[in-house]
């Protein structure tokens, strides 16, 4: 076995390691548990690139379309594997992106907000990374909750009444969704005797009768867990309020949790349910697409509706979860492609649309308050370290740089020319229309998809034009935030990614191209997944010793 | 005979539980959250098939595996156990801070009326 076959561990070990080794220092030397975590940060996002480029390298000929890492050795089906696909090293690349924007924002004063910051958002990406390397269900329940419980960490981070309320119905919801998980993975294993993700695809063909039956109880159960995850309507009620109450660059992560959700459907409903599938193939499709919709509705609806620019940005995470979700529900190669795509863009935007508001909110009154009742609850130390804090590097022409800041979100969230937004929602509405022109015409619901889709776009531009005419353009007395040229940097940085996938259109389709075709086409991910080889043993163990 | 009252102990568990979750004020919130979990563990546990007087771990002179029971859902129910174990804690330490905060156990932070 190559040093290279063990970068696919890392992004779990290496977050794992790094927030253990975190807890060992106290909470005084912040500024040494903050270099720590940039530092890890970084690394993973250098082993997520190299992972990108291998999962890229592969699926040619004679090379293996995922590569496998056997946990202990033992084959596919009876020991747990982790797999590293094209999808599995987008994710995690794009998590290893998001979190060093949101880490080096937090850096200004949010990560002295409370205590265990560094740790908590070291685990938070242990578990995001393991979810999506994983290749059986039971370890993907494992790392959600890894993923879950740092979370519920991090939503409560920096307390207030707030985000405490805010943060206990999110714990509850999610709670309640990892009982219905359970019960979803076990039926499965009480069918399949499997719970290996390949495995389980290989099996499923086979089954008739009941079992079939049960199987696809499990499966839907199951599917609710994640889809609670995903934020459809009606179980994404807990969603806009926990997402606008917890901190900036929580929030900002935190869009990546709702692409988990994404993920796993997107990968099981191909996976185990794809064309292969026999007599369930195309299980639970038609209720992604009719969810996705009503998501997508429900979003747009809630965008123009939200006064606050918090609000704005939670119930844009709806929207991008409904088009997700409804163009998962189309099963068609070409718009899963254009889907990935406008995941990726759609991610970066919304994280960079959370860390903006809050460097546009602080001068004005409600964020204040907020943030005097959160220091406040935190003690007295707060206020000495924000006194030292005033010395930093602020930007000139601070309202010129956040107002075109907004901009470039604004038209990134309503899908117009000339930025990555316009080009994702674009390719949607063409791999839509593409994929029905290949078989006669497009339905009523793809018809009532496209235009949910323009009207959402319609609605985000409402929204944005009229809160940013209020915040810029309309107060009399401005009040000019004091903004840290480390609290803009991300949100540039989010937004200079967003242009670089714009530039990047082509090479970042193709990449996409290939990944759904992958995705579509399960037989050879199963084969390899099955067949990867022990590595052997070494050759004289007795005489080593 | 067996399956029927695991049946309906599941049932009874995440029957009250589901009505615990639905109640106001936090302290029931946890309880029916514990329910649910113990009906579930129950649930993953009959999964592999009820036996009894069966070992799920095999020696060194097994060979019928048929005089064992599945040793997957036992070592999945420890999982689950432990983690619900650990995310109900967690839970208990919101709620009282939460309580501590707003000087109410309604779920809301606040009484109704």
């Amino acid at each position: 076995m190559r040093l290279a076959d063990h970068l696919i561990i890392l992004p779990i070990v290496l977050p794992l390691v790094t927030g253990a080794l975190l807890l060992l220092f106290d909470e005084r030397r912040h500024v040494l548990k903050a270099m720590v975590n940039v530092v890890s940060t970084l690394a993973l996002a250098g082993v997520a690139l190299l992972l990108v480029r291998m999962a890229d390298a592969a699926g040619g000929d004679g090379v293996a379309a995922a590569r496998t890492y056997l946990l202990g050795n033992w084959p596919a089906p009876f020991g747990i594997v982790l797999v590293l696909d094209r999808l599995a090293a987008l994710m995690v690349a794009l998590t290893s992106v998001l979190a060093l924007a949101a880490l080096v924002f937090s850096l200004a004063r949010w990560d002295r907000a409370g205590p265990h910051f560094h740790t908590l958002f070291q685990l938070l990406l242990m578990g995001l990374n393991g979810a999506f390397l994983t290749g059986d269900l039971f370890n993907l329940f494992v790392f959600f909750e890894v993923l879950l419980a740092a979370s519920y960490g991090l939503v409560l981070h920096a307390s207030s009444p707030l985000r405490v309320r805010a943060g206990l119905h999110y714990i509850v919801v999610n709670l309640a969704g990892a009982s219905l998980f359970l019960i979803g993975v076990s039926l499965i294993y009480g069918v399949t005797g499997t719970l290996n993700m390949a495995d389980l695809a290989a099996k499923i063909p086979a089954l008739t009768g009941p079992s079939k039956l049960l199987l696809q109880a499990g499966a839907a159960v199951l599917g609710i867990a994640f889809l609670i995850k995903a934020g459809m309507w009606p179980l994404s009620f807990w969603l806009p309020p926990a997402y606008t109450a917890a901190a900036a660059p929580v929030a900002a992560v935190f869009v990546i949790l709702t692409k988990v959700g994404f993920y796993v459907l997107l990968r099981l409903s191909l996976l185990l349910f794809g064309t292969g599938a026999g007599e369930s193939a195309g299980f639970g499709d038609p209720w992604l697409l009719a969810g996705g919709m009503v998501t997508l509705a429900f979003g747009a609806i809630g965008v123009v509706a939200s006064q606050a620019m918090g609000r704005i940005a939670g119930y844009s995470v709806l929207v991008s979860s409904g088009t997700l979700l409804a163009a998962a529900g189309l099963a068609d190669a070409s718009v899963t492609a254009s889907a990935l795509y406008y995941l990726v863009s759609s991610t970066l935007t919304t994280a960079a649309f959370f860390l903006l508001i809050e460097l546009v909110e602080r001068g004005q009154d409600p964020a204040a308050d907020m943030l005097a009742v959160t220091m406040e609850a935190y003690g007295d130390e707060m206020d000495e370290e924000q006194a030292d804090e005033e010395v930093g590097v602020a930007i000139p022409a601070t309202l010129a740089v956040l107002s075109a800041c907004f901009a470039a979100c604004g038209l990134l969230l309503a899908g117009l020319p000339p930025l990555s937004g316009f080009v994702a929602k674009f390719a949607l509405l063409s791999a839509m229309i593409g994929s029905a022109s290949g078989n006669g015409s497009i339905s009523g619901l793809g018809w009532a998809l496209l235009a949910l889709l323009l009207l959402s776009g319609l609605s985000a531009l409402i929204a944005m034009t009229r809160a940013g005419i209020r915040t810029f353009w309309a107060p009399v007395e401005q009040t000019v935030p004091r903004v840290l040229v480390i609290e803009i940097v991300p949100v540039g940085f989010l937004l200079f990614l967003c242009l670089v996938l714009t530039v990047e259109g082509g090479a970042a389709m193709r990449f996409m191209d290939e990944t759904a075709r992958g995705l579509h086409a399960p037989g050879s991910y199963i084969r390899d997944v099955l067949s990867a080889p022990p590595v052997p043993a070494p050759a004289a163990p007795e005489a080593a010793r | 005979m067996i399956e029927l009252i695991l049946a309906i102990g599941i049932g009874v568990f995440v029957g009250s539980g589901v009505w615990l979750l639905l109640r106001p004020r936090t302290y029931q919130v946890i309880i029916g959250l514990s329910l649910i979990s113990y009906g579930v563990n129950l649930f993953i546990f009959s999964m592999g098939r009820l036996r009894i007087n069966a070992a799920p771990i095999t020696g060194p002179g097994a060979t019928n595996p048929a005089d064992y029971t599945d040793p997957v859902p036992q070592a999945l129910v420890l999982t689950a156990i432990v983690i619900g174990f650990a995310t109900t804690a967690l839970f208990l330490v919101v709620l009282l801070a939460s309580r501590g905060l707003t000087g109410s156990d309604h779920v809301d932070g606040k009484e109704t009326r």
